[in-house]
């Protein structure tokens, strides 16, 4: 796929053809989270306005949003988006999801054609459900089976990319600014309970549809303004249980960290937080005894999972929304609230365009998570 | 000139700034960056919430917010002074070489991060309430007051003055310097102690200044502790992030 001109770092010519995955380019980002406690659903026109705001600190080389609660009909169905790079490539997707999946409904994604989002893949949608005797055969989880189905095509079938697989949630991205991938996905026709968004300067990698973020697996989403130092440690692991990082961006590793810890492990989000952005050992040692003993045993039996260098994450899941900053605080994460609507941004002004009489507004302290959960949703 | 920012990005917003040599009044602000920027002779106001490094390079304007501001304000400001009547986000005064910033809420991580002073050209940072962690990280010069109005509890976040080898941190505070230390608040790389009145001479008039903009009685300061925190050189800084 052509490479946008807009990268200012890019000049090698000899890599005018490679995606995201095949090379790296050191290079800031945006996010923001909308989410209503009470489950009141939104339309997307309200997350759009406020990443926007943050225009200035992405690049044009990717944007995108995580919707949750958009498709109440098909609740219990996962919902696959995927890109195609070719006709062939669906073909080829398709057949495999019918294998694998009784598929309720299959639609093209709808998109409006507008000047500042060009080069769009294929863009298809299906709800879907494991077929039973499949599942049965497969002697795995309903979601596990589902998510290796999704590794599958990522891994194996060249030019299909499922990048949304959750329930009743889905992730819509793009190359382009933010508020034009919401532009060209309609975002404003889907209401829901929570949404995220990101702005993307790409750090590492070229910018590719794929590539933006939000990235997800199964319910869980993650959009993030940062660079991990700590990304070839933490992939080495979570390769040893089953994920497979096709991308080499530092997101994906957050994501499967996410999935690995919350779905696998049962962990909480609270303990998630405790293991990715783990207090200094000196912190610990003068906490009180149970707390320390909590913390001691996180940070041994997790320590590769240990997230460093800079990050605040927007961690969308089926029933709430966590952001969580590193540590050390390296990267700027505000928090609005006014009646049942909490805000999450990178900057104040992208709160204040949407909600201009905040009832308190304040900054998290470095690894000190805020979790929001949903009357009525999954409170594990 | 009074400038209305909603539809405006942040150069269009500078430049209309710049082309006059008339006070501006900013209203509907609503993150945009840089916003005066390198400014040396006039009044900034601005109603709303301005964008990131506000007052960058600041050259002896005087630039007030009626509301918050983000991060790294004042960002190697040179002189002049900022005013904001509400809370700042993270990296206040970052590299701050002159001028004066008053903040009457909250400041967030890393305030006042490598700040240096040459001569008798003196940066000075006044918080009115908390500070969050790393505060004067890498500090050379100048002068933090942190004062602690209407905070429930020690007015700093952790490691505070890591890295610091010259300046000034005076910290409102009735907290023990061995507690500090013990909770990581403090490192030892900074010597803290009681300030004495003939030091704290030092920050009366910028006490007196901050009361006077926020319009708060100096008088209920004068007699209170304040810890005065100095670069311990015998116990020079070693890198804090490899050890932790």
């Amino acid at each position: 796929m052509p490479i946008p001109s807009a990268s200012p770092e890019y000049t090698g010519e000899d890599d005018l053809m490679l995606k995201e995955g095949q090379i790296r380019i050191t290079s800031g980002c945006a996010v923001s989270g909308i989410i209503s406690k009470s489950g009141k659903r939104m339309s997307g026109e309200d997350i759009i306005k406020s990443i926007a705001v943050m225009h200035d600190r992405s690049n044009g080389l990717g944007g995108g949003f995580a919707a949750y609660g958009i498709y109440p009909q098909y609740s219990d169905y996962y919902a696959f988006h995927v890109f195609y790079d070719s006709p062939s490539a669906k073909k080829e997707c398709e057949d495999f999801i019918e294998r694998h999946f009784d598929i309720i409904n299959l639609s093209k994604i709808p998109t409006r054609k507008i000047k500042e989002v060009t080069d769009e893949p294929l863009i298809w949608r299906y709800f879907v459900t494991p077929l039973p005797t499949k599942l049965a055969a497969s002697q795995l989880d309903e979601r596990e089976f589902t998510a290796k189905c999704v590794f599958r095509v990522n891994t194996s079938i060249t030019g299909a990319y499922v990048f949304s697989s959750g329930k009743n949630m889905g992730v819509f991205k793009a190359v382009g600014f933010p508020e034009d991938v919401g532009r060209f996905y309609r975002l404003e026709e889907y209401y829901g309970w929570c949404f995220t968004a990101h702005g993307r300067y790409p750090t590492n990698t070229p910018g590719w549809w794929g590539g933006a973020h939000p990235f997800a697996l199964l319910d869980y989403s993650v959009v993030h303004n940062g660079e991990i130092s700590s990304y070839d440690a933490n992939r080495r692991t979570i390769e040893m249980f089953g994920y497979k990082c096709t991308l080499r961006t530092d997101t994906e590793v957050i994501t499967y960290i996410i999935d690995y810890l919350h779905r696998k492990q049962g962990l909480t989000f609270d303990e998630i937080a405790a293991v990715i952005a783990a207090p200094f050992w000196k912190t610990i040692e003068g906490m009180p005894q149970k707390s320390r003993e909590t913390h001691e045993y996180l940070r041994i039996m997790f320590a590769e999972q240990l997230i460093t260098g800079p990050f605040s994450i927007l961690v969308g899941f089926d029933g709430g929304l966590m952001a969580l900053n590193d540590r050390l605080k390296l990267r700027s994460m505000v928090v609005g609230e006014k009646d049942d609507m909490v805000y999450i941004a990178s900057e104040e002004a992208a709160i204040r365009i949407i909600e201009p009489q905040l009832e308190k507004i304040w900054a998290p302290k470095g690894g000190q998570p805020v979790i929001i959960r949903v009357e009525g949703g999954n409170q594990q | 000139m009074v400038i209305s920012a909603a539809q405006l990005g942040f150069r269009e917003l500078n430049e209309k700034i710049k082309s006059t040599s008339e006070d501006a009044c900013i209203n509907d602000c609503y993150g945009q960056r840089f916003i005066a920027c390198g400014a040396s002779d006039k009044t900034i106001t601005i109603n709303g919430t301005p964008g990131n490094a506000l007052g960058a390079y600041l050259d002896g304007a005087l630039v007030q917010v009626n509301g918050n501001a983000q991060d790294a304000v004042g960002d190697t400001m040179n002189g002049g002074k900022i005013v904001i009547h509400g809370n700042v986000g993270d990296a206040l005064g970052y590299s701050m070489r002159g001028g004066e910033i008053y903040v009457k809420g909250d400041a967030g991580y890393r305030t006042g991060i490598h700040m240096k002073q040459y001569k008798e050209i003196k940066p000075v940072i006044v918080i009115g309430g908390s500070v969050g962690s790393f505060l004067g990280e890498y500090l050379a010069g100048g002068i933090i007051i942190v004062l602690g109005l209407g905070a429930e509890d020690i007015p700093m976040g952790h490691f505070t003055g890591t890295g610091m080898h010259g300046g000034r941190i005076y910290i409102r505070t009735n907290a023990e310097v061995d507690s500090l230390l013990a909770e990581n608040l403090l490192v030892t790389q900074v010597i803290a102690e009681e300030a004495t009145p003939e030091e704290l001479t030092e920050i009366e008039s910028y006490i007196s200044e901050f009361a006077a903009l926020f319009g708060m009685g100096e008088a209920k300061l004068a007699n209170d502790r304040f810890l005065l925190l100095r670069p311990n050189t015998n116990n020079p800084y070693k890198q804090l992030y490899t050890k932790i």
